[in-house]
């Protein structure tokens, strides 16, 4: 269990903030990578951010973050316009990138004080911070070593880790548990979980659903850099129906036979996935009816489960394909960048 | 430049100066290098090149001087387009530190290898036989001109390193760019002893009048001129000149390039 968070001796405690945006978009030559972003995130709450690659995830992060400018629309984050005031933005804000931007030629220790040094913390105050957040984060024992020996969970971990140096009353988290084992997940859930209930605003973007479920209180679910959804995780579950039937069938099974035998028991399309049909099930239809309509249409049916709806139901239903959980996320974005800035 | 910037850009400079704690052959093109090319030259060049007015080794002297902090322009170009590719500028830049600490932590680093190079150099030209003749003045001029140059080529390194999409590239340009402008010059032989073509490209070529101006101020060798033009005539305020344009030209396109790839 990972040690109690504790607040920079020189920031106070409990910092507060929330984020809004309204029409925000940002375009790349002709090519809009988000249009029409509305955010109105609660402070002490935290915003799901889900899409595909190139879904406009990092650059809504790369904007609210002062990275990057919009081309229209405007964002605050506690409070303070980002365009206006980036530098007071700053202040306020933890971001912990996709790339896990330590640096390899420095020890943990090091990385975290010279983040606090830059964010204005007394030295002896910095190697405190530092050592409270490599307790809380489990790298205690590897402080003192370079960061070139670490491996991509522990290099994840020291990235959040220098997020938190500043207490920020914002936390942008660009896909923070990518790579990690369960046991470090859960870990960094719960220390996530922790400063929001301190009141700490966190928007993460993610390719886990289940990440978004445990710890999202809204979701956005963007597509080419658009809204295509927006709510809570069960209200965007309850969007999209109720139970699933997951029926694997005979290798060489006709799956156009199959759809078509059990249509009357769903209320929108089958998904299809190799050999796997989901069927999202009408109320009251028992598992046994489908069975039964699949045999009489002489369909060899080798498995079913039968389970609740999940978030990544709701992302196959929206965007139409699976979400991509062994892509880079977003790398698309920071590509097409230009060299000077399109505004 | 605020106080805030300048204690932010120490931080910058100790995370570099780190990095060379933690892997020393960094500095191998700024220490071992030069101290080759000092024991080479004057050892095994040496006896085949004559100079009017001294010995070789005094001559070359200036020449490895120049050529040294001309070719440490890698070092900042390196440095910065590592940071480029791996996302760490993402990170100081939504710190809440000024822009300009950023490019100010990696020169004032930088300007310390080029302190650590320039008496490396020195020290390898005493044991090789090379000494002043002029007095305090003129050799702290010497010394003087070589730190403003110095600057003025951490200036356009950084400025290549954010100019440069890789690393990898690094090498390539500044190779292209700095080897033929050291070498096309008086650093190692005399110009006269050149064809007619490239003494007009040494007699033009500004690190001709950097040596020049540094073998002046030090009362070594300097040859003949070959072709009369201003700065070959008068070394000492042309070099000046050059090294005050250059640090001017390499802070400003430096900071707009800096400017424009990070205001996306």
């Amino acid at each position: 269990m990972h040690e109690t968070l504790t607040p920079v001796p020189n920031l106070g405690s409990a910092p507060t903030g929330g984020v809004t945006t309204e029409g925000l978009g940002k375009r790349f030559g002709d090519l809009w990578a988000l249009r029409d972003l509305d955010l109105a995130v609660e402070p002490g709450t935290v915003l799901g951010l889900l899409g595909h690659n190139g879904a406009g995830k990092t650059t809504a992060i790369r904007i609210l973050t002062t990275l990057s400018r919009p081309t229209e629309g405007r964002a605050t984050v506690a409070g303070i316009d980002v365009s206006e005031h980036p530098g007071r933005v700053r202040e306020q804000i933890g971001v912990a990138s996709q790339q896990a931007t330590v640096d390899d030629l420095m020890t943990a220790r090091l990385n975290l004080i010279t983040v606090g040094r830059l964010r204005a913390l007394e030295k002896a105050d910095a190697g405190r911070r530092a050592d409270a957040l490599l307790g809380q984060l489990d790298l205690a024992d590897f402080a003192t070593t370079l960061v070139k020996t670490y491996s991509g969970g522990m290099r994840r971990r020291l990235d959040v880790a220098a997020s938190l140096m500043g207490d920020p009353a914002v936390l942008f988290l660009d896909e923070p548990t990518t790579g990690l084992d369960p046991v470090s997940r859960n870990q960094l859930w719960d220390i996530l979980g922790e400063l929001v209930s301190r009141g700490t605003t966190v928007i993460l973007t993610t390719q886990y659903l289940e990440e978004a479920d445990r710890m999202a209180d809204d979701i956005i679910v963007l597509d080419h850099g658009r809204t295509i959804a927006h709510g809570t995780p069960g209200a965007l579950k309850s969007q999209v129906g109720g139970n699933r039937l997951d029926v694997t069938l005979a290798p060489g099974a006709d799956l156009d036979v199959a759809v078509r035998s059990v249509a009357r028991f769903v209320d929108r399309e089958p998904m299809i996935d190799d050999i796997v049909l989901t069927l999202p099930i009408r109320d009251g239809v028992r598992s046994v009816e489908v069975l039964r309509a699949l045999d009489d249409a002489g369909v060899d049916a080798v498995d079913v489960t039968r389970r609740e709806v999940t978030l990544d139901d709701v992302f196959l239903t929206l965007t139409g394909s699976k979400a991509a959980p062994d892509e880079p996320d977003d790398a698309d974005e920071s590509d097409r960048q230009p060299e000077s800035g399109t505004k | 430049m605020s106080k805030h910037a300048m204690a932010d850009a120490a931080v910058l400079a100790r995370r570099n100066l780190e990095h060379i704690r933690q892997l020393p052959e960094k500095l191998t093109n700024v220490t071992i290098q030069p101290l080759m090319f000092v024991l080479l030259f004057a050892y095994v060049f040496g006896g085949a090149i004559n100079v009017a007015g001294g010995s070789y080794q005094e001559y070359l002297m200036g020449g490895i001087l120049i050529q040294t902090l001309a070719f440490a322009a890698m070092g900042p170009a390196m440095s910065v387009a590592t940071d480029f590719q791996t996302g760490s500028i993402d990170r100081f830049r939504s710190l809440p530190i000024p822009r300009s600490a950023y490019l100010l932590g990696h020169f004032f680093a930088e300007m310390l290898g080029a302190i650590l190079t320039i008496l490396i150099l020195l020290g390898t030209g005493l044991i090789v036989g090379w000494r002043t003749h002029t007095g305090f003045l003129e050799v702290g001029q010497a010394l003087l001109l070589l730190l403003v140059f110095s600057a003025a080529v951490v200036w356009l390194g950084l400025w290549l390193g954010i100019f440069v999409r890789s690393p990898d590239a690094v090498m390539g340009i500044g190779f292209v760019v700095v080897f033929p402008l050291t070498f096309i010059s008086n650093a190692f032989v005399p110009i006269e002893s050149m064809p007619t073509v490239l003494q007009w490209i040494a007699s033009v070529n500004p690190v001709s009048v950097l040596i020049a101006a540094v073998r002046e101020l030090f009362g070594n060798p300097v040859t003949k001129v070959t072709h009369h033009i201003w700065p070959m005539d008068h070394p000492v305020a042309a070099a000046w000149l050059y090294s005050i344009a250059l640090i001017v030209l390499g802070y400003v396109i430096a900071q707009r390039r800096y400017r424009s790839r990070t205001l996306d």
